[in-house]
Formats: C-alpha cells, structure tokens, sequence
C-alpha cells in the first residue's frame, strides 16, 4: 500500500455542538464541516439541532435556518433555492449535490456536510473553484462560424436542436466532477465531466464550424483521456445530465474521424 | 482574475487599517446578469477598458432563473409588427412607460435576439423551417390588442439559463476583465455631482479594491428580498439602489411591485407564465376558470397585474383551494404529455421537487408572489441615469448609467408584460454599451479621485463589521419582509399604508442596533447580508412612502380607496429621495408622451381591458 503524508492540519476534529432550540420537538441533527481561513486551526465538524416546525424542507433551508438562528458565522453560497443557478452545491450525506433541491427527509439522520471534495475551501462550505471555471473557459463555450452571419437566426432543425438536449442544461455546479476521482487526482490536466460535457454541447451545435478544431483540443491524454468511465459524474448530476455519455460521444467522434 | 491593482498605504477608519487596491478603468459595469453583460461585451467590442464587478459568478446571476422567454417581433409564427409590440408594452404598462424607450426597445428587439442566436443561443426551433420557436404570452397582441401574438422566444422554459451561459461565452470570447465575489459597497461622487467609480469587498481574501472609471454602469437587478415570499434569489438585494439612494439620487416609481400570478404554494419557487401560453389555465375550489370572468377576451392571459388581482378577489371570497382556502391551481394535465416535455420541462421539475405535483396528472398549488420591481434608478433609453435637478427633470447624472431590473428606463411603467425583461436586458445594455463608445475615449486620462473617495464606503464596512447591538440581522430582515408583505401587497389601502409607512420606518431604525457575529473579512456572509440588508431596507422605506402618496390605481399600485386610474393627476414619475435619517422626499418626473420617431404615433390613454 502507497503510505500517504497529508498535511498536518487536515485533519479534521470535533467541533462546537450547538445548543438546541429550547422547547423544540422535531429536530434533525445537522453535522457541519466548519473551516475559518483567520488562523491556523484544524477544520472541523460542527452540530446543530434544525427545528423542523420552523424549517422548510430542503437542506438549503435548514443551512439559512442554522445561519439565521444559531451561527450567523456559518458560509455557504446560495442564490436561486429552486436548483438553476448552481450556487449551493455541496457534498450531503455523502452524495455531491445541489443543497436547495435536497430534501432533508431523503438523507440518514445526523445529515452531514462537506463542502465539494477535493477543491481548496475558501472558508466552511464555500469551495475555491477557479481552476474548474478556467477548463470551462478553456473549451471555447460560444459558437464559432467563418461563413458569413445571416441578416436573421441561423435555421436548426429540430432534430438538430434535440441534440443539445441533455447538455444545454447543465448550471456549471461542479457536482460532477468534484465527484470523479480521476479528477480528483488529474484536476490539474484533465478537463473533468462538465467541461467535457460543455465541449460537446458546442462539438453537437449544428450551427457551429470548428468542430474539427474543437475535437483537437480534446485529442490529448489528459484533457479527455483521463475519463475511465467510473460514472460518478452520472450518478451525482442533480439536474439529470449524463457526462459520461456525453464524454463516451467525445471519444467516438475522435475515432469515427479516424476512419 | 484580472487585476491591474496597486497597494496604497490606505486609509484608517476607527482605528483599523484598511489598505485599498487601485484600478483604473474606462468603464465599470457591477452585476453580470443579462444587462451587465450585454454592457460588458458591448463596451468591450467598442475598444474601453472595462471591469466586470459582480458578487457572484456571472452564471449565478438571476437572469439564469428566467423561464418563457423574450419577446421580440420576429413574426415566424404568424404576422407580427415592432408597432404592435409597442401597443402592448404601453398598454401594459398601463401608461406609465416612457414611449420613446418603448419604441427603442420594441423597434430593435428583432436584431438582439438574432444577435443572441448568432452567439449560440439553443432557442427552441419550429418543426416546419427551423426558425426560432414563438409562444403566446401574456398581454401580448396583434394588430393592437385584436388577436393573440406569438411573439416570446423561448429554449424550452430555460430561456434565462440559455441567454446567461451563452452571454457570459461571448464574454469570455472578448477576454472581458471579471472581478467575480466582489461585493460593491458603495459609488464614487465627487462635489460636481459626478460618478467616478465604485469601492469593492473581495469577498475571496477580504481586501478593499477601488475602481475608478469614467462611467460606472449599475446592472445589480431588482430588490425582490425585501419581500417575504419573492421569485427572486436570495442575491436580489438590489444593491445599486441602495448605493444611490446613499448617493443622494433619487430612485423612480417604487410602488410598482409586480407579483407573479403563479409562484409556487408555498415554497414561491417561479412557474413560467409560458405554462399558461402554452394552453395552462387557472381554477378555484369550485373547478371555474374564474379568469374567464375578469378578462373575457384574454382570459389566462391577461397581463400579470390583472391575474394576480383576480386570484387575489377569488381567495379573499372564500374560492381559494386547499385546506386554507388560501391558493388556487394551475393546470397543466390536460396537455400533452410530450408538449410538457418539450416545452416546460424545467417547471415539471420545479412542480415535482417543489410541490410534490406530477404536472401531468395534478394542477401546481399557486399564489401571486412578488416578482419584479418596475421601479429604479430613472434613465433615459440610453441608460444614463437622470433626476430632476433645477427644474429640469431629464438632467443626466454624469458618470452613471443604470440598466435591467435596477434601472426605470421606464419601458415597464406600472406593468411590465411577461418576457420584456429579458428583451430589456438585451437592448438596453447594447444601448448603453453604444453610448459608451460614443461620449467615450479610450484610455482617457481621469482627474484625481476626491481625497474622501473612500470614506462613505469604508465607514459604512466598518461600522457593520463591528455592529454589536441586539438585533440580528435575520431578525430585523425578517420583519422588513413582513412589514412589505402585509402591508404593501397585491391590493392596498391608505389605512394599510399609514401602518405599514410607520412600521417601515420603526425597521429602519431598528438599524443601529444590528448585531454582526463575524468580524473576519474573508467570505463573511453575515457581513455582506448585513449589508444587502441596509440596500434593501432603503428600497423598502421609498416603496412603502411612495405607494402611500400615490392615490390613485394604475398597473401594480391597486389602491382600493382609489379603484379608478386617474391621468389628470398621476400621468407621472415618482420620484424618492432619502437623507441619512430615513426620511423620504418625494416628486415627480412627467412621462415621456412622445415617440423617437414618425413611424408611430403616440399612443393615447384609453381604458385598460383585457
């Protein structure tokens, strides 16, 4: 076995367990990564106690109740709460996924929280994810023509159209591949499912004229070929998405022109 | 990320050091929702050197939350004409809109959404020819108010989603300069009067960034958290409009709140208006299509403020559905399953994650939630700001322009028509993007920045940081919420908003005694949403008073004692300022009554009937 040194303070211990609500009767155990940049403390697991006569059903709620009730001091992102923006992603119950469109009914009880594994944090649930923003921005996520704009739309037809279907959709949360270990191990070469995911939304846009340019970006051991088709990103996608399919779609286009 | 910063020694406040990164550009746009980027591409494509400043990552803007669509008179579906689009947007304004602002943006509404196709947008296509896909929306006509148009684009029900990631690539493509989690605390003014740029909070490693630029664009959306049951995000702080209320400008027609006819019972979450131009329609307890009754002609379709004042009349007479009787349904099963899929699959999601509703088989539990703020920061269709200054009531604030939600350019007036925000976006953050390159020069030399250029931002940071009074945040914020919610909703009285004009006033000055816990700078959320909380509460003071002076009904402002609209009186602008202590001073700016151009008359006042 490979022996591993982590670091000295990663090692994650006991924290504060908050009171519980006095009078309360339904309560839901919360168990809550915290880490503060000011400092050099350990990260550390925090409890809570939700009053869910006073809590809405998703774990998002139960995050703004602890935030408003207990510990202002708490981070997270949030915006949308209805599972388009992709602001609160984090890892529930062991499971990468989106906070305002999980409902705390649906994980074990004590519910715990992590932020998305293998992303430095910035500060408790709030991950740094600058270099998954910059493999999006390295696919080139806008259409490429050379033949001249016509005075009206571009026609697709609607078979065509279809095609973008299952991709479009994707809200860059990074739940996907924050859960795939060949990224975890790879983030810095290897583009990951959702940037993967987005080079083929614009390979399959029938509108778009780079394909071949776009497919040799791709053409590179580590960018695409780090994908060993674990499924994780499949398994974790909380809007439905399947990059693995749509890495596998990649992969054949670099071989069907080959051929 | 980009950063062209230099350290300065920096200034004390209380006796703590807060050291301030400078940046210079030509423009500042803060927010990277649809209009800021659309400024952002435009005014980079124009040569100036432009910084994006936004406290989330563009793709989290709320723009990404839009579902119908954006109305543009392309006329795939059926004939269609920018003058009929014109006629709607005024009639649904109920008057109030400035027409030459309307004109622009139905006049070149055509070329922006091919724009947005040409950069990538995946809009839903035709099965005949492959054209852009139209729906029926509301309030939105032909051959002014005879048929029903089909004038809203839509990529299913993701439209807001589509535009934002498509926005944001050609963003990327012109190597536009993002400060992304800058939270921007307050503007620039110096003593003539002009904007010279904005102070920020990178909410990253906690430093303090001042950005000097020769016009500083506000794109920061709408204040729809001020409310306790809103479509927005938790961003929709309206953060712009704190900054100018603090500035000492004026913001334009706050009373006009538009309340979604089918937000979600009761998480709010948004159900498109596009469920129902897609054949959806509303019941009460007794099965009727009550709609049928208030607007015999539209029906369903009516524009929102008429649905949701319906919906409102049918619960209040005891017709409202489920154990309370204090909703109604939306119903969709008798639709094609496939239609569902094809066209609104995002709110099936939303019906199901939300509601527990299978759309296909059970009507979505639905109440009217607050969606939109038609008022703002007054521009002109340029999006330069403007006030009412030495009797001139279209003086350009210089240095400032103000765009979407944010903004009044005043296109929506008291009723803004389903899908126009988006096309607002668009259009708007072209126009000033144009203007921009117009009263522009690249790299042009500025004059030094005033000596206390920082001093109203930092005071401000530093006194929240270290806010240790009583009150939570949450807890004052929460009754903010419900002071707006009961007492400034869908139907209004002079009485309600006697009280809710005290109680408002009670909140802000609950504001001295905020408790802030974290004291740290980097990523503390308490901060910024004390923060977010002292720009909504300003929002929410000039809402409550402005709605309590204007006596009369027209488009969202229903006063019950004051049924009728009354153009002798009210055919204008309001206008309200706030001082330091909390008092509102209001006046009025008229309503543009003319068009830019001889291609279409003035559209005159006549009764509103859908």
């Amino acid at each position: 076995m490979v022996e591993l040194t982590l670091p000295k303070n990663s090692k994650v211990t006991e924290g504060k367990t908050w009171p519980r609500a006095p009078k309360s009767t339904h309560l839901t155990e919360f168990k809550v990564y915290r880490w503060n940049p000011d400092g050099n403390a350990n990260p550390s697991i925090d409890t809570y106690y939700v009053d869910r006569d006073d809590c809405g059903p998703m774990v998002l709620d139960a995050l703004i109740w602890i935030k408003n009730n207990i510990d202002p001091t708490l981070a997270f992102r949030r915006s949308c709460r209805e599972g388009v923006c992709g602001s609160c992603a984090m890892n529930i119950d062991g499971t990468n996924t989106l906070a305002c469109t999980k409902a705390i009914d649906d994980n074990k009880d004590p519910v715990k929280i992590y932020p998305l594994p293998h992303q430095p944090v910035v500060k408790d649930l709030v991950p740094d994810l600058k270099n998954f923003y910059a493999q999006y921005a390295s696919i080139e996520p806008w259409l490429h023509t050379t033949t001249a704009t016509p005075e009206k739309e571009w026609k697709q037809s609607h078979t065509d159209r279809a095609k973008l279907d299952g991709m479009y959709e994707c809200i860059l949360c990074a739940c996907c591949s924050t859960s795939c270990p060949s990224y975890w191990w790879n983030s810095d070469r290897y583009l990951g499912p959702a940037a993967l995911l987005q080079a083929n939304r614009w390979v399959q846009d029938s509108r778009d004229e780079a394909t071949g340019e776009r497919l040799d970006n791709l053409e590179d051991p580590f960018r695409l070929y780090r994908c060993h088709t674990i499924m994780n990103c499949s398994k974790a996608c909380p809007k439905g998405l399947n990059p693995a399919k749509e890495i596998a779609t990649l992969k054949k286009a670099l071989v069907d022109r080959q051929l | 990320m980009a950063s062209n910063g230099k350290f300065n020694g920096g200034p004390a406040v209380n006796g703590r050091a807060y050291p301030i990164e400078d940046h210079t550009y030509d423009v500042v746009v803060v927010g990277a929702g649809g209009s800021g980027l659309r400024a952002v591409v435009g005014c980079s494509e124009a040569g100036l050197r432009t910084a994006c400043i936004t406290k989330v990552f563009p793709t989290r803007s709320h723009t990404v939350a839009a579902q119908g669509g954006i109305a543009a008179a392309l006329g795939n579906m059926s004939e269609d004409d920018w003058r009929w689009h014109m006629y709607d947007t005024v009639k649904g304004a109920d008057w109030l809109g400035d027409q030459d602002s309307i004109e622009y943006l139905c006049r070149n509404a055509p070329a922006a959404v091919y724009e947005l196709e040409h950069w990538g947008l995946p809009f839903s296509r035709r099965e005949e020819d492959g054209r852009i896909y139209q729906r029926p929306f509301g309030g939105m006509t032909t051959h002014y108010g005879k048929g029903t148009a089909q004038r809203t684009c839509a990529a299913a029900d993701r439209t807001g989603h589509a535009m934002l990631h498509t926005m944001y690539g050609q963003a990327l493509k012109h190597n536009a300069e993002f400060f992304i989690e800058y939270f921007a605390i307050d503007l620039i003014m110096d003593d003539a009067g002009r904007c010279r740029g904005v102070i920020a909070l990178n909410m990253d490693d906690g430093t303090l960034h001042r950005f000097a630029g020769n016009m500083t664009i506000l794109a920061t959306g709408g204040y729809g958290r001020a409310y306790f049951s809103c479509t927005s995000a938790h961003i929709c702080t309206g953060d712009g409009g704190g900054m100018v209320l603090r500035a000492g400008l004026p913001l334009q027609d706050m009373e006009f709140v538009q309340f979604h006819p089918t937000g979600i019972y009761p998480a709010g979450c948004l159900i498109t208006e596009g469920s129902r131009g897609e054949g959806g329609y509303l019941t009460n307890s007794e099965g009727e299509r009550f709609m049928e009754r208030y607007a015999p002609s539209a029906k369903d379709l009516a524009s929102r403020d008429v649905v949701s004042r319906s919906m409102t009349m049918e619960i209040r007479e005891g017709r409202g559905v489920g154990k309370d009787k204090d909703h109604i349904f939306l119903h969709l099963d008798h639709l094609d399953p496939k239609v569902l899929a094809e066209r609104l699959p995002g709110i099936s999601e939303t019906a199901r994650i939300f509601a527990g509703v299978d759309v296909t088989r059970e009507p979505i539990p639905v109440l009217p939630t607050v969606h939109y703020n038609m008022g703002g920061i007054a521009t002109n269709y340029h999006g330069e700001a403007v006030t009412l200054k030495n009797g001139d009531p279209d003086t350009v604030v210089p240095g400032l322009m103000a765009l979407g939600e944010a903004g009044c350019v005043s296109v929506h007036g008291a009723n803004r028509l389903g899908s126009n925000s988006l096309i607002d976006l668009v259009v708007f953050g072209r126009a000033a993007a144009l203007r921009c390159a117009e009263i522009l020069t690249p790299g042009e030399k500025q004059p030094e920045l005033p000596k206390d250029s920082a001093d109203l931002a930092l005071a401000r940071l530093d006194k929240f940081r270290h806010a240790s009074g009583g009150t939570p945040t949450a807890e004052l914020r929460l009754k903010m919420q419900r002071v707006m919610q009961n007492n400034c909703a869908v139907f209004r009285t002079g009485e309600v908003l006697d009280e809710g004009h005290k109680l408002i006033h009670d909140v802000y000055a609950g504001m001295p005694d905020l408790r802030v816990t974290d004291r740290s700078l980097i990523w503390n959320s308490d901060l910024i949403e004390t923060m977010e909380l002292d720009n909504l509460i300003g929002q929410a003071v000039v809402t409550m008073d402005s709605a309590r002076n204007r006596t009369e009904s027209r488009g969202g402002h229903a006063r019950e004692d004051y049924p009728d609209r009354d153009d002798n009186n009210w055919m204008k602008h309001t206008l309200a300022w706030m001082d330091d202590s909390g008092g509102v001073t209001l006046d009025y700016r008229p309503v543009h009554n003319y068009t830019l151009t001889n291609e279409i008359a003035y559209i005159e006042p006549k009764a509103r009937v859908y």
